[in-house]
């Protein structure tokens, strides 16, 4: 379709204000990241003084930065793949499957959606604590307690996007393959999952999302020796300075492996998010 | 979201997914029959949901009916019962602590209600706009997508930084540059507090707006807007009367799901203003918080937390049931 002049150029005004907003705190981390101190604690200016990258060398030292980067990457993806791997038996059971509790099963599942994070910290914490000296594994302060808590937290939007999706599917692919003789599971992981690609990189993208930002949760549950990166970013800031500069050269180094996979992934969370959930 | 509760009536599946196993040569193994295997599918998830989301939402409904302080908490099996004495305290509007909880009500509402109006805004206009082949297209989509692919942290860290009275580049640019407010306005103590938050708000949930409503936009057949536009419709008039009948849908459900996320939000006014922010950024996930782990009672941050869910529940409901309703009268 042909554009008047008018019309391109209030696309232009709209997208260039829009563009703005989006950007200028990007603009803000990665200038910040490379002033001098004595640049960030003075009037803001829009050039550093001088341009100087010693933030990210001295990021490392500050605070056990690597130390903090591992924990998250061991915890994000372990739970990622787990939750993917419960929220497709799941999905899949409901797509396909009619059994008693069914709608009963994806109802609650839904509800614990908008459960406020807040109500159900402290029992949680104290069902950790209780629990671990009855089944002997270490909930509180350790990787396994951060990984179930995130990979649950994933389940609710996962499952039913997933079930979403399966229904999108047609029944034949299995039916087929069931008929050739394959056992229900070996349909579902040879002949449903190639398939359903999109909708599984959309879920595994939020996941890692979730749990690779968390704070809250992760605030109580961790230890020193088991904190994430979004607890840990905390320490750029002591009683008496904060160093901004740093802390933003750390921002940088922490947002690009999740920044980079999701920009590279959109085209397939768009087709997840489309194809089943959104009708 | 009602989807799932619509997807497909259960039961009934096709014959030949009914005759599959049976087919089979060496017969069926007993976790593969079809009333059992579904059941195995879903244990891990029910068992992650108990554990994790419904066993401690239910200790934390029992917990709002104990005297649970950090005098009681290590000895919580003789905690004192209290009945529903810890919800009078909290809704007892002439109290000090029930009129901060309804104070603190309000301002969720109010935070929610801009978050999502301006979310839903933005991520709309940006998504038309963009619904149109052009060069920079691309970039500009992945540029509008990057606040929410940031970690929570990073995302609004930096807006506490930019807020800073001082240092911080809005009075700069605001006061410094464009002479629009004073250079000593404070946007992370007081009244601005409010709008401040809002705003670290939106930036970092329109994006998901935007791509759920470019994803649906593009799901419209083109046809239509061009019958129209033969008919000589405006684009307005288009946008009115073939775009937004078409998202209703998924306007439902993302209005929704905004709303959840925003109302439950608290890692946006935590980090802004940690512990102890102004009166006018006081959301409820934070006061409930502070009420808890600062202040040790723990009894009544647990019935606050009850209070919150049962609004969001009868929330969600009662829109659910208007969302059916109406799709009924279209039907």
């Amino acid at each position: 379709m042909r554009e008047s002049a008018a019309a391109r150029w209030a696309r232009r005004g709209g997208l260039t204000l829009i563009a703005a907003f989006a950007l200028f705190p990007l603009y803000v981390i990665v200038e910040t990241s490379v002033k001098p101190l004595s640049d960030v604690n003075g009037a803001f200016r829009w050039l550093p003084s001088r341009v100087t990258f010693a933030p990210f060398v001295n990021m490392w030292s500050t605070i056990p930065l690597v130390h903090y980067f591992i924990n998250s990457v061991i915890v994000s993806v372990i739970a990622t793949v787990l939750a993917v791997l419960v929220a497709v038996f799941a999905g899949y059971a409901i797509s396909r499957y009619g059994f008693a509790g069914r709608r009963v099963f994806s109802v609650t599942v839904l509800s614990t959606q908008m459960f406020p994070g807040i109500a159900f910290l402290l029992p949680l914490f104290l069902i950790y604590v209780n629990l671990q000296n009855v089944v002997g594994i270490k909930l509180y302060g350790s990787y396994t307690g951060l990984i179930i808590t995130y990979l649950t937290f994933a389940l609710p939007f996962s499952i039913w996007m997933l079930a979403g999706y399966f229904n999108s599917l047609p029944r034949q692919l299995e039916e087929a393959a069931m008929v050739d003789g394959a056992t229900p599971l070996r349909a579902l992981f040879r002949v449903v999952l190639p398939v359903a690609k999109p909708g599984i990189i959309a879920v595994a993208v939020f996941a890692f999302m979730t749990a690779w930002g968390e704070v809250l949760f992760a605030s109580v549950l961790t230890t020193q020796s088991t904190r994430t990166l979004a607890i840990g970013l905390q320490e750029y800031s002591s009683q008496s300075l904060v160093y901004w500069n740093q802390l933003m050269a750390a921002s940088i180094v922490v947002s690009l492996p999740v920044v980079a996979g999701f920009l590279g992934l959109q085209r397939y969370l768009v087709r997840g998010l489309t194809a089943g959930s959104v009708k | 979201m009602p989807e799932v509760t619509k997807a497909r009536p259960p039961g009934a599946p096709p014959a030949a997914a009914a005759a599959g196993p049976r087919r089979r040569p060496r017969g069926t193994r007993w976790w593969q029959d079809r009333r059992i295997l579904p059941y195995l599918l879903i244990a891990p998830a029910v068992l992650l949901e108990l554990l994790v989301h419904i066993v401690p939402m239910i200790a934390g409904v029992v917990m709002s009916l104990f005297r649970l302080t950090v005098f009681t908490i290590h000895h919580w099996q003789s905690a004192p019962f209290a009945g529903l004495s810890n919800f009078a305290l909290g809704l007892n509007p002439h109290g000090p602590i029930g009129s901060a909880l309804w104070r603190s009500f309000g301002v969720t509402l109010g935070y929610a209600a801009c978050v999502v109006a301006g979310s839903w805004l933005l991520g709309m206009v940006a998504a038309a706009l963009l619904n149109v082949e052009f060069r920079a297209r691309g970039w500009l989509r992945a540029l509008f997508l990057v606040p929410y692919a940031l970690p929570l942290y990073v995302a609004v860290i930096v807006w506490r930084f930019m807020f800073q009275q001082g240092t911080g580049a809005i009075n700069a640019i605001l006061a410094r540059d464009l002479h629009l407010v004073s250079g000593s306005t404070f946007w992370l103590i007081g009244g601005n507090a409010f709008w401040a938050m809002t705003v670290t708000g939106i930036w970092r949930t329109w994006p998901f707006a935007f791509l759920i409503l470019l994803a649906a936009l593009q799901n419209i057949p083109g046809e239509l807007h061009e019958a129209a536009a033969v008919d000589g419709a405006s684009s307005w008039r288009r946008f009115r009367a073939i775009t937004l009948p078409q998202l209703r849908g998924i306007n439902l459900v993302l209005v929704l799901v905004l709303f959840l996320w925003t109302f439950n939000d608290f890692n946006t006014p935590y980090v802004l203003f940690g512990g102890t922010p102004p009166d006018s950024a006081n959301v409820l996930s934070l006061y409930i918080y502070v009420n808890s782990f600062s202040n040790w009672n723990f009894g009544l941050g647990a019935a606050m937390s009850v209070l919150m869910l049962a609004f969001l529940l009868v929330i969600s409901l009662v829109y659910i049931r208007a969302f059916r309703a109406g799709r009924e009268a279209d039907a």
